[in-house]
């Protein structure tokens, strides 16, 4: 056994443990998918751990975020509940939606993920206007819209980045740059120039980070929600990471030729769990790392099985909630 | 190949194959067609449409599209408006939803507004998902919003032959034509000519000849209305099928027609039966045939609900050819027993494949 490193950040412990589960949950659903129970498109997260988990850090369990398609690691991150999130994407009255919004739509109130829609740019001014609800209230809470590099290319993305900008509103533009949207690379949607100019051009405080560095990506949220927080206005963070796997479905899609399995190697070499796990191993504190993926590993287990046990949802019951 | 041959050769394809190919012949035809969508030249090539036609003609001709629907449908109009002939896709109905106020405010109006001067040749493509759970923001098809906007056109393709001919048609009109593209019709396999036939734009086409019922159905409707028009005939009722084509220019020529035959009237939407397509042709049927209707028209289409992802929630939102037939027989006259008979071998039939797929092999996700 290693001597335990007083120096180590005590965070990083903690970040790992919530990336792993992140990771082990997202290969569970690739796994099983095939077995035709999970009636939905899914969109993982495999490889973007470090950005979902490092950007919800730092937030209070009463502040809000705003997820896309691509959302299950948002929505764990920011705590989630584990079988409503498998409940709905197995389309079981348990789900967090009930089963109306399938695995694009997954929100839980009580853990602040307001909402995630899966029309591209469209949940980007939903968080400047929670960021906008909060200041007429008067709290210190935070919005964050999370978004991929693909969003930006939306209007919307833009009156969104003024809006707030102008406003003075409480919220983080949380961008992970993965590089593509669906089979088409940044280099050939958007010129070359970083991304975090165009939060400059509007006038926001921005901060790149290494989205697959846990805790360069937390510290860079603490520092934009600190500013929120005190009335300091919006923020913008790019975090540049990969998607590992295809870009809906539970399968690696390399062999269509969109990306060089070289590119797809060198960033899997980047692992944002395993360099966290070295680095905690390194220093000794994580000695019991197969014991925590156990527990994991039987956590997500009981949560598959309570979501296939779960009833669908009574169909009389489609047409009810039109209205409020 | 002699042209002439090649125009009347047919072979059966798919709709998806059939847009294929008419694209690739209106690239060919003429150098002013060019495609725009986010995933035209992307490997997949929106679901097999566009497939190989960026290494064919190039990434100037097939323009692969940031995530900016608004703003490439608006340049696709400008360009238009300088005589080019795009062929604008969104992958969803739901996307181009960003992009309306250049289709509707634009587009539909330059024609009028430059009192005739101006014209936008343009096509928009815009696909309808179903199914495999994909929910609330990725199955609406809304036909009805853009055949409420003079100055557009609208067709909805429900074979292969019309998936190739109308967008040749579309391509090539004067006007901005809104084709939309079911994804179901994409698997729907037939007959389709071998050389650049357009269809026309002006009105529905009869499916099958009857005396007994006037069923209109438009897009994968129609698809399901055939099925169940087979089946009741077995049941001695005959059916009028009309695939309806165009939701604007409407043309009720065809139905009035029938209907002064049949006395009867169904129509089957493709989206919601409130304020749906069907709603405009009972209007217009009551006020120009009132006198040969034998019965109250009766409307199919989905509630008035969103479409829920949940297989169970989502079952009984599509009209099925079933209930077509059901509600045809009962128009009809039918006996009840008689009517429910034809229904449950409607439902026999495709007792093996899962409602929520379009074929057997489809194993999701889109
Ligand atoms: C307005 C709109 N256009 C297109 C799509 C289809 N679509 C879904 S996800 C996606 C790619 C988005 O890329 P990005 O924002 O970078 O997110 P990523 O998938 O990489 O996480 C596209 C084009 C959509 N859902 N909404
Ligand atoms: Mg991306």
């Amino acid at each position: 056994m290693t001597a335990a490193n007083p120096d180590l950040d005590p965070r990083l412990r903690p970040l790992y443990v919530a990336m792993l589960r992140l990771r082990l949950i997202e290969e569970a659903i690739a796994e099983r998918y095939a077995g035709q129970d999970m009636r939905c498109p899914v969109h993982l997260s495999v490889g973007q751990e470090a950005a979902a988990v490092g950007a919800c850090a730092p937030l209070r369990p009463d502040d809000r975020i705003l997820s896309t398609h691509r959302c299950h690691g948002h929505y764990l991150a920011k705590g989630g509940d584990l079988t409503a999130m498998l409940g709905e994407i197995h389309g079981r009255a348990s789900g967090c939606c009930g089963g109306r919004g399938g695995s694009m739509h997954l929100f839980d109130d009580d853990a602040g993920v307001m909402a995630s829609v899966p029309i591209v740019g469209s949940s980007i001014p939903l968080a400047v206007g929670a960021a906008l609800a909060f200041k007429q209230a008067g709290d210190d809470r935070v919005a964050v819209a999370f978004l991929g590099d693909g969003s930006l290319e939306e209007g919307v993305a833009h009156e969104s980045l003024n809006l707030a900008a102008v406003q003075g509103l409480p919220v983080i533009f949380f961008v992970e740059n993965n590089l593509y949207s669906v089979y088409t690379p940044l280099a050939q949607r958007q010129p070359d120039r970083p991304l975090t100019a165009i939060g400059a051009a509007h006038g926001l405080p921005t901060a790149q980070v290494d989205g697959n560095a846990v805790l360069a990506v937390a510290d860079a949220m603490e520092t934009a929600v600190d500013r929120a927080r005190r009335g300091k206005g919006p923020t913008m963070i790019v975090a540049d990471t990969y998607r590992w796997r295809e870009h809906c479905g539970p399968n690696y899609d390399n062999d269509l030729g969109y990306r060089t399995e070289a590119e797809f190697l060198s960033w899997r070499d980047r692992c944002p769990v395993e360099t966290t796990a070295q680095t905690l191993h390194a220093a000794g504190q994580l000695d019991d790392d197969a014991i925590l993926r156990l527990t994991i590993r039987e956590e997500i287990d009981a949560a598959f099985t309570a979501a296939l046990a779960a009833p669908l949802p009574d169909p009389a019951t489609a047409g009810a909630h039109v209205h409020a | 190949m002699p042209e002439a041959a090649a125009a009347t050769d047919t072979r059966i394809l798919t709709a998806a194959e059939a847009i294929l190919e008419a694209t690739d012949q209106a690239l060919a035809a003429d150098p002013t067609v060019f495609v725009m969508g986010e995933g035209a030249a992307d490997p997949k090539g929106i679901f097999g449409t566009t497939a190989g036609l960026v290494d064919r003609w190039g990434p100037d001709r097939v323009m692969e599209m940031p995530l900016s629907e608004n703003a490439f449908t608006g340049v696709a109009i400008g360009a238009a408006l300088m005589g080019r002939r795009p062929i604008v896709i969104h992958q969803r109905v739901e996307f181009c939803l960003l992009a309306l106020e250049q289709l509707f405010g634009t587009a539909a109006k330059a024609h009028y507004v430059s009192n005739g001067r101006h014209k936008v040749p343009l096509t928009v493509r815009l696909v309808v998902g179903r199914g495999w759970g994909q929910g609330p923001q990725h199955g609406q098809s809304l036909e009805n919003l853009f055949a409420a906007v003079p100055g557009l056109k609208v067709a909805l393709p429900a074979d292969p032959v019309d998936a190739k001919g109308m967008l040749l048609a579309a391509v090539a009109d004067d006007n901005p034509v809104v084709i939309i593209e079911h994804r179901w019709v994409h698997y729907v396999s037939g007959p389709v000519p071998a050389g650049p036939v357009a269809t026309d734009l002006t009105g529905p086409k009869t499916l099958r000849r009857g005396d007994d019922v006037t069923v209109v159905a438009a897009s994968y409707m129609a698809a399901e209305a055939l099925r169940a028009a087979a089946a009741r005939a077995n049941a001695g009722v005959s059916v009028d099928l009309i695939d309806l084509r165009l939701a604007r220019p409407l043309n009720l020529e065809p139905i009035l027609e029938s209907v002064q035959r049949t006395g009867r009237l169904l129509t089957v939407d493709l989206g919601h039966k409130t304020l749906g397509l069907g709603a405009e042709i009972v209007a217009g049927v009551t006020e120009r045939a009132f006198g040969a209707l034998r019965a109250a028209p009766v409307r199919l289409g989905t509630p008035d609900h969103p479409v829920p992802s949940s297989r169970s929630l989502a079952e009984a939102f599509y009209a099925r050819a079933d209930h077509i037939a059901t509600a045809a027989g009962t128009l009809a006259g039918l006996p009840a027993e008689r009517v429910a008979a034809v229904a449950e071998a409607l439902i026999a039939e495709r007792r093996e494949v899962p409602f929520d797929v379009p074929h057997p092999a489809f194993k999701g996700p889109f």
